[in-house]
């Protein structure tokens, strides 16, 4: 963990350096235990990023894979902000 | 991350379409940081939330200076929604919701709905015409209660 580059606010600045350890390391400072659910919206989200589509709430809702309130129930307090530092990608720039 | 701004209470009290988004995208923009977020909507607020009037707001063409549109033009029949139109495609590009569909998503991120009562009365209303996400009609007195902690701002629109 000591070796991933991370910015000041602690999303990874390689994403090429993310493996599911580190997913999970992160998750664990965010107080989140990660779950199979969990996971499959964090492939979403890394599935999105690379075809570099801008992720939003709207998105979410249309993803098929989880609905807005499953989504802030697993990610408490700022889902988009948490799930993509787990991730390991950008948090989102979007307003919406 | 702590931050100051604990809960946001936003009370929208007009129908123009870029009221009605100002207040949810900021309603919005709170719950995706962690922070509690409600609204209540009094007097032409409440027109955002009526089921039959959800999808016809407008902008308005008169007696806004940021139009940049002689005001006797902006009253010629048909402007409104010229000017609406073109608002709604532009925040499409964005992608951002319809009044109706935001709503959902507002409710779902958590986000409490309020109706004002004394409003509600005024214009006749009941709460069948109101949308089903809401979650209740009140008093200002009963929402000012809901501002009773640390952390809670108040926001008129």
């Amino acid at each position: 963990m000591n070796n991933i580059k991370r910015n000041d606010q602690g999303y990874l600045t390689d994403f090429s350096q993310w493996t599911k350890e580190v997913g999970e390391e992160i998750a664990k400072e965010q107080n989140i235990e990660m779950t199979d659910k969990h996971w499959e919206v964090i492939s979403y989200l890394q599935d999105k990023h690379t075809k570099e589509e801008a992720l939003s709430i709207r998105g979410i809702k249309k993803s098929g894979i989880i609905n807005i309130k499953e989504f802030y129930n697993l990610f408490p307090g700022g889902p988009l902000k948490k799930s993509t530092m787990i991730a390991g990608i950008p948090k989102p720039k979007s307003c919406i | 991350m702590a931050t100051k701004v604990k809960k946001m209470l936003f009370i929208l009290s007009k129908a123009t379409l870029d009221n009605v988004y100002a207040a949810f995208i900021m309603a919005n923009g709170a719950r995706m940081e962690g922070i509690e977020a409600e609204i209540f909507f009094t007097f032409f607020g409440l027109e955002a939330i009526q089921k039959k009037k959800i999808e016809h707001l407008h902008v308005a063409t008169v007696g806004n200076p940021a139009m940049h549109l002689p005001t006797m033009l902006g009253g010629l029949p048909g402007m409104e929604a010229i000017a609406t139109k073109m608002m709604k495609k532009e925040m499409e590009k964005l992608d951002m919701p319809p009044v109706g569909e935001f709503l959902e998503i507002l409710s779902d991120s958590g986000v409490k709905l309020w109706a004002c009562k004394l409003a509600v009365e005024m214009f006749h209303l009941s709460e069948k015409d109101l949308i089903e996400d809401l979650d209740g009609i009140l008093t200002i007195g009963d929402f000012y209660n809901r501002a009773n902690e640390d952390g809670t701002h108040l926001l008129f629109i």
